[in-house]
């Protein structure tokens, strides 16, 4: 979503984002009818991993019921179905990302699983001694780990853009750090840790300037706005199913088919090759070379019918009734004294990250639970953000379009109790 | 709110508030840093040991209310005791917050005000995180990390 389209979002009137009907919504996700500790779930805890609809489930269920067999080998009827069913989600998954071709969707476990991939098929490959590779200061470790390693491995330099003090990136900065150098830039689209939504676009294309190929962290993208790849531009993006209504161990990494046909394999293995000898390994194409074993057939179905599923719901709409949580969410803890709220950007995704003066975040968290309350605390997998924000840690609510204004209100009201218990 | 106000008892509030010997000790000859990766707690005990007798023990650092008050109440639970009667306080505690039965014979005191940490399993390594940065000082390693 550009920047423009969230600025539009943010300027519709309450009466536009009325027809979501979050009840019905809702009713879909059969998680959310419990209680925990007695109390109606409240699961704000949707950017570490989100829930999932009965008809994920029951995609899932068919599969395994009627169709499961392994991929692209047997010749008989169970293991073609399979094989069409999974082919059937990459082709969703390309159209989910306007990818040019399915081929340039590779299924992965999940966006560490993709990065890693880069990092191993690309960056081994073309990065070498004195290059530079530039990531940013709101990386999640799955963001820094890998160039770090390659780093380590080469000699090769990590640059980091930094950021502001609302947790924006500094694009002088990044403009400074592009150079005939650069052989990398991988960049997360929306932060884990702040919300902060990144001027992707633009960055990309700077980076082209410098004929640089550019990875997009999609993980916390992909599950809130639409994505086109190729308005993008960018070489490779990456996103996990299990944040986005699917279940664990399904995701993707694309790349553009040139890029990905240069790259060394990944992992070796069955399904990777065209012939084996003792002598040489010819690799299979694109996007079999870099699925390597057996995959998570059922998981990467999931993932289609998530597609699916998201698809049906209207997925501006979905972002219009988040982006609505999010003001609402900022709005009621920004007016409950010794609340802080950490990132505080001007394009944000709902996510919402706050440290309570005094009272440490695993406190909250637990005081929450009890309450029935979902968020997460800690260090979000992005301890250089907790540093630059001197902070150990903090309580991170996330939205998903299924939360409730009603929810924000029951979060408010156990956060002010927290604050009680420890006056 | 049954288990939640066992948890926050007002003495393990008013430790975290209020964290007694809490600062570096000059004369410690033992110390270990401890370290929480999955929630940054992070702190240092500081031993004085004399013939074999925790003469002075203090902690500094940063983590939640039931690390902090653990280290709090572990300091003047230890201080004066053997390093033999420390380590088994340790065991006892860990016995303790893990919901074991515990000994007649046990002499956890006023610790056992910990009892509740049993009720939230996640917050075990918080009220532990002392102990084992406690234990490895007087082992003589330096850095122990509970995960």
């Amino acid at each position: 979503m550009s920047a423009a389209e969230i600025t539009s979002i943010k300027n519709l009137t309450p009466d536009s984002v009325a027809d979501w009907n979050v009840e019905r919504i809702r009713a879909d996700f059969p998680v959310l009818r419990q209680t925990v500790n007695g109390k109606p779930l409240v699961y704000l805890d949707n950017a570490a991993s989100s829930q999932v609809p009965q008809v994920v489930i029951d995609r899932g269920s068919i599969y395994l019921e009627h169709e499961h067999s392994n991929i692209h080998r047997g010749v008989h009827y169970l293991s073609m179905k399979a094989t069409t069913a999974y082919e059937d989600a990459r082709e969703k998954v390309r159209r989910f990302i306007n990818a040019r071709e399915a081929r340039e969707c590779i299924f992965v476990r999940g966006t560490t699983e993709g990065i890693n991939l880069v990092m191993h098929g690309c960056g081994r490959k073309f990065i070498g001694k004195g290059d530079e590779i530039i990531i940013s200061a709101m990386e999640h470790h799955a963001n820094i780990v890998p160039w770090q390693m390659l780093c380590e491995e080469k000699g090769a330099r990590l640059r980091v853009i930094p950021i502001n003090d609302s947790g924006e990136l500094l694009l002088d900065e990044y403009d400074a750090q592009l150079n005939e150098r650069t052989k990398i830039v991988a960049v997360t689209h929306v932060s884990n840790a702040l919300g902060t939504i990144n001027p992707i676009k633009e960055m990309i294309e700077r980076a082209h300037k410098y004929g640089v190929p550019v990875l997009i962290d999609g993980a916390q993208s992909a599950p809130h706005m639409p994505i086109d790849v190729q308005d993008l531009d960018c070489d490779f993006y990456t996103f996990s199913g299990h944040k986005m209504f699917a279940p664990t161990g399904s995701g993707v990494v694309y790349g553009k088919a040139k890029l990905l046909e240069e790259m060394n394999p990944f992992q070796g293995g069955g399904d990777m090759i065209k012939s084996v000898t003792f002598e040489k390994t010819i690799y299979a194409d694109l996007p079999n070379r870099f699925e390597a074993g057996t995959p998570a057939i059922a998981s990467q179905i999931g993932l289609g019918a998530a597609i699916d599923y998201l698809n049906s719901i209207g997925r501006k709409q979905a972002a219009i009734h988040e982006q609505e949580l999010l003001r609402y969410a900022t709005e009621r803890l920004s007016t409950i004294e010794g609340v802080r709220i950490i990132g505080t950007a001007r394009e944000k995704a709902s996510v919402l990250s706050f440290v309570i003066e005094n009272i440490h975040p695993h406190d909250i968290g637990t005081i929450l639970d009890q309450e029935g309350i979902a968020v997460r605390a800690g260090h979000h997998c992005a301890q250089p953000v907790m540093r630059r924000f001197n902070v150990a840690a903090t309580a991170r609510a996330s939205f998903a379009f299924y939360n409730t204004k009603a929810e924000v209100d029951v979060l408010a009201r156990t956060i002010e109790n927290v604050i009680d218990i420890f006056s | 709110m049954s288990e939640l106000s066992e948890l926050y008892q007002q003495v393990i509030l008013d430790h975290n508030k209020k964290p007694r010997n809490f600062h570096k000790l000059e004369s410690a000859n033992f110390s270990a840093e401890g370290y929480n990766p999955l929630c940054g707690d992070h702190l240092n005990v500081y031993l004085q040991l004399e013939n074999d007798a925790v003469k002075d023990i203090s902690f500094e650092g940063s983590g939640c209310a039931i690390s902090k008050a653990a280290a709090s109440m572990m300091t003047q639970a230890v201080k004066g005791k053997t390093k033999q009667e420390a380590e088994r306080l340790f065991r006892e505690f860990h016995r303790m917050v893990i919901g074991e039965e515990l000994e007649s014979s046990s002499e956890l005191g006023n610790l056992r005000i910990f009892e509740g940490v049993r009720d939230f399993p996640v917050r075990v390594k918080c009220a532990t995180l002392p102990w084992h940065t406690m234990h490895a000082a007087l082992n003589k390693e330096r850095i122990v990390s509970t995960e």
